[in-house]
């Protein structure tokens, strides 16, 4: 079968498949050309027009009372297509138990649609073994990234950006026969929203498009909470079963909770000079707005930057992304006006969003929606990332460690790259002694002509396509480097890597935004 | 020597590898097992097959558990293994004249090309270029870092210290002073890593045998300074400088280029602080070293603390005493003060040992700055901006810096070339110098 695909290199250079499992791909083209649409007017996938089961005099009946009766009216066949959301992170017990109980009724060749997977969810490994899982388009972390790089996964996996993700599930491209979303506040009508009880997450901004476009859609719930559950994140409507269970969830693992500053002297060392560049710059203006990750160096340079706002009286109009303690400090100290939040990092940002109808909660058709009229990465003056490795023209990878090895989802990387104003990666110029520079990526998952800025401890390099930036931070004698100074500088330091090697076998392919893929991901030779 | 034939040095731990060797009549093994292994496993490899032979090693198992050290790491460690299980380095043979004993370390060509060139480089210090002139030199935060732990220096050139002080004495166990001697000996060969601090080696009292040891394996990679812990009398420094005078000698530095940092820690060191200070040429401070001398005189510095509250009986009270631990070392610190400016040197408080208490830290440097002290130690790099912060500028000097660049912009908006204020010339330096002042007084966090 592998032997009927067509290659063609991309716009990049990089090698991707034309046709693969019976799926035809668009090559990337161009970060802004849409390689997927021949036409403006685009396809927009309309649920299966069903009749409705509800009759009008009916109360609505979708409470299931155990797992086996949700199983028996769902029906899941082999093959299908199942989706979740990450919003409980490391404490999420929702997919391992759904795919345990498909597995015991003896299905088989699944396709898994999470928005993301964290390490507790290794405990799958061993349903990818037997087939149970064949297929995973979401993001592969640690223990099942290093599967898929070795080719462990029956069929080509796909990766795709929290905004890719939304406009496949929109367009059809990735069609979803049931959707799981594990809801720590519902009701029994289905209306559901994570901003309360023992499991609380904060928003269940991943699950919406789920919850809009799956054939089937079920709220998992720890806290059935009387009709009408206030404010509703996934609307009952598009509801179709309930079910209400033990525990969705360990509450202590639902939140990363990092709101300690990083002891790490290069991180803060990158945090201070990315705090101080912005300002030089002349991106803190006021009303300016940012999106910081909720990584070590991030969180640190949002503190700096604070600072900075507060010595110079200015504010912030909004930040965008996960949200944090430090977000909630700063939103409630009057230093930013709002935060959009996609997903809540930390108690303080549950407690926030809840309460505080300045901390709004997203879903990412309108934060990252790549064919939404505008989304609010559009809307982004700073985005501020971090990356595995970066290459001389500034393409970034957020995907595969420089041994090859499939090891992080994309995030929103791409999408909010793609729409703010200046994106800046910081990274440390080496991790133990891998250098993040190199001549070439092992996987481009952004292209560099999105990247603006690289802040390392040992001095920024600015894209040649920004010279105004570079003149803005030459005048506040930032250190600036060139890029391909700073790789050999730190290859004098840390000798240059041996590449990884690679066999001719696809495992993964990489979505661009648009659908086209912008890269493949290669199993790794033994 | 003794009868030993398991030799191991360094850690599993980030950027450090634990090596290990086993002195057999077997043909020679090497076996590697590294965290970033499909990366760097060859290069380790090589990095091994190099050491062992130019310590021409025939014989043995040579075991590298690898944590994405850097070669100059896991050259270190080898070295100490090697040299510990009784091997020569063929390149190099140094004879320590005051012991007799035959030292031999394992510096490779390359480094001691750069030696060379650093020896040069020294050596044209006579005509005013290269190494900056003492007196000029910024001493105000200095950073303590573990000599047997390489990850703290790695990048320490980027913290923003004005010194890096390798340590030997008190971080490091004495079952490790061997292998941390080598591996900061490595880490000074390897100058271009930093660029922008000096580099400073604490070697340990000169009342114990490591010290020699120190000084024999340190000078050939040539330090900036030489701290001298434990410092009691001016014979201490004298006997200091005449042995680092023997060393510039046979290794071909220029003989006094080397300074020295006392550091008094006890009573005795106090007392004789005036004569300490004024004891070599090559001093460039006096250091305060609190916790020893606090345990020296026996002192309770916190009972008054623990008494407070205790009468109050209530944990509320607001304790109006000096925060820091001045009750106790006042009188010490203002004699090292006295000392050190009549011997025209700079004296240099202690450190804060609370690494979290970031207020705490701030009145303690600021207390230093108003008793007159330069500048402060740091245990932590995330100590520095903070020391920098109540050290560098005052508000008149920022004040100051201000009126500078607004000058010098408003030249560049006129089309103009030179600006003074108050008579002094406005040059690019002296505009750099200023956004300096400015960027390190307002953005401390």
């Amino acid at each position: 079968m592998q032997n009927d695909i067509q290659w063609i290199n991309n716009a990049l250079g990089r090698k991707i498949p034309l046709n693969i499992d019976g799926r035809l791909n668009k090559p990337f083209q161009d970060v802004f050309s849409d390689a997927t649409q021949e036409q403006r007017g685009r396809k927009i996938k309309e649920r299966a027009v069903q009749p409705s089961a509800i009759s009008q005099r009916q109360k609505p009946d979708k409470l299931v009372a155990s797992w086996d009766e949700l199983f028996e009216r769902l029906d899941i066949q082999d093959g299908a297509t199942i989706s979740f959301h990450h919003h409980l992170r490391n404490g999420d017990k929702i997919v391992n138990e759904v795919v345990a109980r498909l597995a015991s009724r003896g299905i088989m060749g699944l396709t898994l649609a999470p928005s993301a997977l964290f390490s507790v969810h290794d405990a799958l490994l061993p349903y990818i073994k037997d087939g149970v899982i064949a297929k995973i388009e979401g993001s592969m972390n640690g223990a099942i990234g290093a599967a898929c790089s070795h080719g462990e996964i029956a069929q080509t996996c796909i990766l795709r950006s929290h905004g890719g993700r939304q406009r496949a599930i929109r367009e059809g491209d990735l069609p979803i026969d049931v959707a799981f979303i594990a809801a720590p506040c519902a009701d029994l009508f289905g209306n559901a929203n994570g901003l309360y009880g023992s499991s609380a997450c904060g928003p269940l901004s991943y699950a919406k498009p789920d919850s809009e476009y799956a054939k089937k859609v079920v709220i998992i719930t720890d806290n059935l909470v009387p009709y009408p559950c206030s404010s509703w994140s996934i609307r009952g409507g598009n509801v179709d079963y309930v079910l209400n269970v033990e525990s969705i969830g360990d509450s202590s693992r639902i939140v990363s909770g990092t709101t300690q500053l990083t002891k790490s002297p290069t991180q803060l060392v990158i945090a201070r000079l990315a705090a101080r560049f912005i300002e030089a710059a002349g991106l803190m203006k006021d009303g300016f707005s940012f999106q910081a990750g909720a990584g070590g160096i991030s969180l640190a340079a949002t503190v700096f930057l604070a600072e900075r706002m507060r010595n110079a009286g200015i504010k912030a109009s909004f930040a965008h992304g996960g949200a944090t303690k430090i977000l909630v400090d700063l939103l409630e100290e009057g230093l930013l006006d709002s935060i959009i939040d996609l997903q809540s990092f930390d108690l303080d940002a549950v407690r926030s969003c809840a309460k505080n109808e300045k901390h709004i909660e997203s879903d990412p058709f309108s934060s990252y929606g790549p064919h939404a009229n505008g989304c609010v990465a559009n809307m982004l003056d700073i985005a501020l990332l971090g990356a595995t490795e970066i290459d001389l023209n500034f393409n970034v990878n957020v995907v595969t460690h420089s041994d090859g090895i499939l090891l992080h989802g994309i995030g929103g990387h791409s999408d909010a790259s793609s729409g703010a104003g200046c994106t800046i990666i910081t990274a440390p110029s080496f991790r133990k002694r891998i250098p993040i520079i190199k001549e070439e990526v092992t996987t481009i998952t952004c292209p560099g002509e999105l990247i603006d800025v690289l802040i390392t401890e040992r001095g920024i390099a600015i894209n040649s396509r920004r010279d105004d930036l570079l003149w803005s931070a030459k005048k506040a004698d930032l250190p600036c480097v060139d890029i391909s100074q700073l790789m050999h500088d730190v290859y004098q330091i840390t000798g240059v890597p041996e590449k990884p090697h690679f066999t001719d076998h696809p495992v993964a392919l990489v979505e661009w935004r648009d659908g086209s893929l912008i890269d493949t991901i290669w199993q790794i030779e033994e | 020597m003794s009868i030993r034939d398991q030799f191991e040095a360094g850690f599993v731990s980030k950027s450090d590898c634990l090596v290990k060797y086993q002195a057999t009549a077997e043909p020679l093994s090497i076996e590697v097992h590294s965290s970033v292994q499909s990366l760097f496993g060859n290069a380790i490899r090589t990095c091994a097959m190099q050491m062992l032979e130019e310590f021409k090693v025939t014989t043995g198992a040579l075991l590298v558990d690898d944590d994405g050290a850097l070669d100059l790491v896991i050259r270190a460690r080898i070295e100490a293994v090697l040299r510990s299980a009784g091997y020569l380095s063929q390149k190099r043979l140094f004879v320590d004249a005051s012991s007799g004993i035959s030292w031999q370390t394992g510096v490779s060509t390359i480094e001691s090309e750069k030696n060379a060139s650093r020896a040069e480089n020294s050596a044209s210090l006579d005509g005013g270029i290269e190494r900056p002139v003492c007196s000029l030199v910024k001493q105000q935060a200095r950073l303590y870092m573990p000599g047997d732990q390489p990850h703290f220096a790695i990048n320490a050139d980027f913290y923003g210290a004005d010194i890096l002080i390798f340590d030997l004495e008190d971080s490091v166990p004495l079952a490790r002073k061997f292998e941390a001697r080598i591996l900061v000996r490595r880490f000074l060969e390897n100058s271009f890593l930093f660029r922008k601090s000096e580099r400073a080696v604490r070697i340990n009292p000169l009342s114990t045998e490591e010290s020699v040891h120190d000084i024999a394996e340190i000078v050939p990679a040539m330090p900036d300074i030489i701290l001298l812990p434990k410092c009691e009398s001016a014979m201490d420094v004298e006997r200091l400088d005449t042995l680092l005078t023997a060393n510039e000698e046979e290794y071909g530095l220029v003989p006094g280029s080397i300074r020295i940092m006392p550091i008094i820690e006890s009573a005795k060191g106090v007392l004789a602080a005036y004569e300490i200070a004024r004891a070599s040429q090559r001093n460039s401070a006096l250091c305060f070293g609190y916790e020893d001398f606090s345990r020296d005189i026996q002192s309770k510095p916190d009972i008054v603390k623990v008494a407070h509250v205790q009468d109050d009986g209530s944990q509320k009270v607001n304790i109006q005493l000096n925060p820091v631990s001045s009750i106790d070392s006042l009188l010490a610190r203002q004699i090292i003060i006295l000392a050190s400016r009549a011997a025209d040197i700079e004296p240099l408080d202690s450190s804060y040992s609370d690494i979290e208490n970031t207020k705490g830290l701030l009145n303690s440097c600021y207390e230093a700055r108003a008793l007159g002290f330069t500048g402060k130690s740091v245990i932590h790099p995330s100590q520095i901006p903070y020391v920098k912060k109540a050290f560098l500028p005052s508000d008149e000097e920022v004040q100051y810096a201000k009126a500078v660049i607004a000058a010098y912009e408003e030249s560049l908006k006129a089309g103009k070339g030179a600006v003074a204020i108050d008579g002094q010339m406005i040059d690019i330096p002296v505009v750099e110098k200023a956004r300096r002042i400015i960027e390190e007084s307002m953005h401390a966090e």
